[in-house]
Order: C-alpha cells, then sequence, then structure tokens
C-alpha cells in the first residue's frame, strides 16, 4: 500500500488474526442501537475539497458530526484524516498555500465563509495535535489560557476553572501541587491531558482530536480513552487515530477515508462488523493494498 | 550441492579497515590541531593583554577620568567606560526592539513574500558593509548637518550595525520554533499577535535573550564608526545637551580612548591602553559567556 508507515502496517498485519475485530455493544455505544437521522448533528460538512496550493488532498467530503457522539476518523496514513479535521477550526488559515471549498456548518453558520469570527470559532471548537504541545507556561496559566483570552473573571473564578478543567481532564490529582511548575515539565500522556484541559476550560462545544495517542505510551493512552468516553457526555468529539481498536473502543461512529475520499461512514458497530464497502473491510481486516 | 550458492558471484572485494582507520586519524590529528590553534591564538591575545593591563587597573582607573598632563601618573579611563556603556545602551535601545520587531515580521509575517525576501536581502548586505562605511554614513547622515560630533552620531551608527543582526538573529530563532506551538496557541483562539508574543517568543525567550545580549557585544569593541561620530573626549559627559553633552559634543569612548592612547608615546598612556583593552575583552567575554551559560538554545522546547 502507499503511503503507510511500517507500524501501521504490522499493526494492519497482526489484526489480520483476529478478523475482525469483536465489538461489545456497552449501554453507551448508541451509535448500534439509535436513529442516526433523528440525532442532532454539530457539524454538516458538505463536498469539501481541500488544496495544499494545487495539490487536491480532499474530494467532495461530506459527513453530518452528530452532537455529544464521539465520530472516529480513519483510514491509512496520508489519506487525509488531518487535512479533514483541520478546515473544522480554520487552522490551515496560518498558511497563505492552503485553501478549502464548500461548506461546513456549525450553529447555523459556513465556517469557511470569510466572515467567521475565527477567535470565537476556535474558542468553540478545540483542537489537540498529535504532540503534546503545553505552552511554555506554568500548568496553571497553561489551563487559563483560553479563560484569560475569551472571558473576563475574578482570580478565584479563574483557579476555580482551571481547577474544574484538571478535574474533568482526570489529571488533577497528577498536577495538584505541580501547578506553578512548567507544563513541559510533565510526562508525554500527562502533557496531553493538560491540553484537553487547556482546551475544555475554554467552554467548547467540540474537541477535535488528532491521533492524540500516538505519542503517548499505553497507559497515558488508557487514560485518555477513558476521558474521552467521559467527555463525549458534554462534548462532541471527533477523533482521528489510526489505531482501529481505538477506535473500535470509544467511538460511536466510524468514518473511513481512503485517498482523500470518505469511503465509508456509519455506526462502529457496523463499520467494524459489517462494512458494506470492499475497501473498508479490506482496511480493518489489514488486507488492504 | 546448492545450486543458489555456486550461482552467487564472488563478493566485492572489502575496503581495508586499516586503512579507513588511518584516514580517520589523520583527520581527526587535523582538525584536533585546527582547533588547538585558534584556541591558543585567543589565550595568547588574552593572556598578552591580562599581564600588560592588569598592572593598569586601579581605583583611579575606575573613577578618574583620562589624564590631560602627559607628566602626570594620575588619572584613568572612567569618563571612557562611562561613555562607552552609554554610547552602547542607546544604540541598543534603538536596535533591539527595532531589530526584534523587524525580526518578528522576517519569520511570522513576511515570510517568503516579496517584502520580506526584499528587507532579508537588504539585512545581509548591510551586516556585510564595513563598520568605517557605517561611521562614515552616520557622518553625513547627522555630524555634518548638525556641524559638531556627538555621542547620539556614535549610537547611531552602532545601531545600525546591530540592527540587521539583531533582525536576522531573532528571525533564525524564531524559525526554530516548531509550528505546532503556532497551531496550538491560534486552536485556543487567541489572535495571531497575541501567540507570537505570548507563546512563541516565550518559547524562544533564552534564544532571543542571547542573540540580544550578542548584537550588543558584537558592537561594543566597536572602533570604526567612532572615528567619525563620538570621536573622543579628555572630559567627562556632562549630560544630553550642550558642548560636553551626549547629543551636541563629542563623547569619550574606550576604543577610541585605546586607540590614542596606545599610539601615544607616554609609557602611562600606554599602560592605561592595555587596561581598556583588558577591561572591554573581560566585558565581552564574560557577557558571551554568561548568556550561553544561562541560556543554552533549544533547550527550552
Ligand atoms: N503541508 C502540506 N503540504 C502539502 N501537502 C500536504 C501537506 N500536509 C499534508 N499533505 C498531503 O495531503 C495528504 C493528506 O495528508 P494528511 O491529512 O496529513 O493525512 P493523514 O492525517 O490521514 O495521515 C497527503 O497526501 C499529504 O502528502
Ligand atoms: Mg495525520
Amino acid at each position: 500500500m502507499v503511503g503507510t508507515t511500517v507500524d501501521e502496517q504490522t499493526e494492519m498485519h497482526s489484526q489480520a488474526t483476529v478478523v475482525p475485530p469483536r465489538l461489545e455493544v456497552a449501554e453507551d455505544r448508541r451509535g448500534a442501537v439509535e436513529d442516526f437521522d433523528q440525532l442532532p448533528s454539530e457539524i454538516s460538512v458538505r463536498d469539501l475539497d481541500f488544496f495544499y496550493g494545487k495539490e487536491q488532498a480532499l474530494f467532495g467530503n461530506s459527513i453530518e458530526i452528530k452532537k455529544n457522539r464521539v465520530t472516529a476518523v480513519i483510514g491509512p496514513s496520508g489519506c487525509g484524516k488531518s487535512t479533514h479535521i483541520r478546515a473544522y477550526n480554520r487552522i490551515f488559515n496560518l498558511y497563505r498555500d492552503q485553501k478549502a471549498k464548500g461548506e461546513i456548518l456549525f450553529d447555523g453558520a459556513n465556517i469557511l465563509s470569510s466572515q467567521i469570527d475565527l477567535l470565537d470559532l476556535r474558542r468553540r471548537i478545540g483542537m489537540i495535535f498529535q504532540k503534546p504541545s503545553p505552552f511554555p507556561m506554568t500548568v496553571f496559566d497553561n489551563v487559563a489560557y483560553g479563560l484569560r483570552q475569551h472571558y473576563r473573571m475574578s482570580r478565584s473564578d479563574l483557579s476555580n476553572r482551571v481547577e474544574d478543567a484538571l478535574k474533568r481532564s482526570a489529571i488533577w490529582d497528577e498536577v495538584e501541587h505541580k501547578l506553578n511548575e512548567p507544563g513541559n515539565a510533565l510526562s508525554g500522556g500527562q502533557q496531553q491531558r493538560l491540553c484537553i484541559a487547556r482546551a475544555i476550560a475554554a467552554e467548547p462545544d467540540v474537541l477535535l482530536m488528532d491521533e492524540p495517542c500516538s505519542a503517548i505510551d499505553p497507559v497515558g493512552t488508557a487514560k485518555i480513552e477513558e476521558l474521552i468516553l467521559a467527555l463525549k457526555n458534554k462534548y462532541t468529539i471527533v477523533l482521528v487515530t489510526h489505531n482501529m481498536q481505538q477506535a473500535a473502543r470509544v467511538s460511536d461512529y466510524t468514518a473511513f477515508f481512503f485517498q482523500g475520499r470518505i469511503v465509508e461512514f456509519g455506526p462502529t458497530t457496523k463499520i467494524f462488523s459489517n462494512p458494506a464497502e470492499k475497501q473498508t473491510e479490506e482496511y480493518i481486516t489489514g488486507r488492504f493494498g | 550441492m546448492s545450486t543458489v550458492a555456486e550461482v552467487r558471484s564472488a563478493p566485492p572485494r572489502r575496503r581495508s579497515i586499516a586503512r579507513r582507520k588511518a584516514t580517520d586519524l589523520v583527520i581527526k590529528v587535523f582538525s584536533w590541531i585546527g582547533a588547538w590553534f585558534g584556541i591558543a591564538v585567543m589565550a595568547f591575545i588574552v593572556w598578552e593583554v591580562v599581564v600588560r593591563g592588569a598592572g593598569a587597573l586601579s581605583i583611579a582607573f575606575f573613577t578618574q577620568p583620562t589624564p590631560q598632563d602627559v607628566t602626570s601618573t594620575a588619572g584613568g579611563f572612567a569618563n571612557a567606560i562611562v561613555g562607552t556603556l552609554v554610547i552602547t545602551g542607546v544604540a541598543a535601545l534603538i536596535a533591539i526592539p527595532a531589530g526584534f520587531l523587524g525580526g518578528i515580521y522576517l519569520a511570522e509575517f513576511g515570510r517568503n513574500g516579496r517584502v520580506a525576501t526584499a528587507v532579508r536581502m537588504i539585512a545581509n548586505v548591510v551586516m556585510g558593509v564595513p563598520s568605517i562605511i557605517v561611521g562614515v554614513f552616520a557622518f553625513a547622515i547627522i555630524v555634518k548637518p548638525v556641524h559638531h560630533y556627538s555621542g547620539f552620531a556614535g549610537s547611531v551608527a552602532l545601531a545600525f550595525i546591530m540592527l540587521p543582526v539583531m533582525a536576522r538573529t531573532t528571525e533564525d530563532i524564531l524559525n526554530l520554533v516548531p509550528n505546532e506551538i503556532r497551531e496550538s496557541g491560534l486552536a485556543m483562539g487567541a489572535p495571531r499577535w497575541k501567540v507570537t508574543l505570548g507563546v512563541v517568543c516565550k518559547a524562544a525567550r533564552g534564544g532571543l535573550i542571547t542573540g540580544a545580549t550578542l548584537a550588543i557585544v558584537r558592537v561594543a569593541g566597536e572602533t570604526a564608526p567612532l572615528l567619525f561620530t563620538a570621536l573622543s573626549s579628555p572630559y567627562w559627559m556632562t549630560g544630553l545637551f550642550g558642548p560636553g553633552g551626549f547629543f551636541e559634543g563629542p563623547v569619550a569612548n574606550l576604543t577610541k580612548t585605546i586607540y590614542d592612547f596606545s599610539g601615544s608615546p607616554y609609557p602611562h598612556w600606554q599602560a592605561l591602553a592595555w587596561g581598556g583593552a583588558l577591561v572591554i575583552i573581560i566585558a565581552v567575554l564574560g557577557m558571551n559567556i554568561l548568556v550561553r551559560l544561562l541560556f543554552q538554545r533549544g533547550k527550552e522546547w
């Protein structure tokens, strides 16, 4: 297959022995039982094309991201997963030659329109990156960053909210006595949960996570997965992952991307047990390419 | 037996390991000699200046102005030290903020745009201009129109040398900050300028402070730009204005005074010049070592 890393290939091969991954449909795995069309959409993407200069990376992506659900975005590396979610908060605007076409509807407006207030958009749609990226400041100031940026509040209110965000990110116990230490002195997994706390402190509606566990050890990964499951009651989460077990464990809906196109989108249980498309099946069973 | 073994061609001839080791040794020895030659030359200069200059360093050296009476053995370099501090300080006040903002523009906003490319090229050219030309330039634009030498003209000349150094250093250092840092700042909904100053520059602060300090150190020892501007003076600077003032009169400074005194026929003046040279070397070396110890570049992210 073109463009996969050695890691991914070995991972896919190892999965070939457990085909197809069996999923337990727990009560909160709503993707399996609920009526998709009845659910409110948080974000509706319609015919999204994306260009790096003249190079087109996304082709006519359309997808409904449901409110308070975890939507997993899977697919081989280089298929456009990051590119796709980086359009939701317009972070690609940092680079002059990158352009998106189409519609991404969020709260009644097109995110891609020039009228959108980017600062408020990014408060409402937070992002967690692949590499934990705490700011060069204390743990406290990291979490307070968005609060100070977007809200006026008293000191005591600020520290209460910082504490609350750290608790909701399941990291309070580990940093309670390190609030005034630099954020990048924490372990990788802790840094990532600190970044999650930083994002949720600003009270977003959506959390975009771009392979949040790929730079983190298994224990840290388990903690973050647990956290994602806890957070989805309050937030709409879009989780990019190249780890299919992870998608199966935490997501309600799954979109399979291939070469810039959304090949299949549906309830996670269905995608993993009974995919409609041949390419999807080949990918999830590791027979790809 | 096995056909595979028969089909296989003879293995290629191995390169001689002994020869590779010998080449390695020769290169090591030469680079070792090269490094130590440089260090030895510098050690020799420092040693010579210390031996000859240490004797001149007395309380009077740091408290009294340069002597005017060739027969007396009184006097010091205090007015020149103060003058150099003021001239270099004012130059830094002009060039560091301007160079810092210029560097931010180049790294964060202009990037590969046409304006930034032109600015970058001009900065590179200016950095290559001999410092005496900068002195003549400052003479033409400041000294000539107002008809008197001044410490300020000296500061402008030094600032002109510092500015492109500061801008390019700032740019280089900001370019070392990974894009993830910028993206995660912007993803929090902060405006670009806030992310640049509060997150990107903060991440690079060690390098930025080192760069600014090295830009100051770079001009602290300049003589040529002061020859046509601050000139020199046997007196204390008397303030900002008036004939002995920073803006309106020549101002004593270390390098020009060393230049004058070392060329004089009086042994006491020559000794003072060695003392002045020692002070500059200690200051420049000290600042260099200090910032490198405090901020090892790239350590903070
Ligand atoms: N900055 C960039 N400039 C040009 N092409 C890019 C850039 N980033 C990604 N691409 C291309 O876009 C495609 C999708 O990349 P990406 O979204 O990063 O994939 P994924 O996240 O699924 O691994 C790839 O073909 C990649 O080469
Ligand atoms: Mg990616």
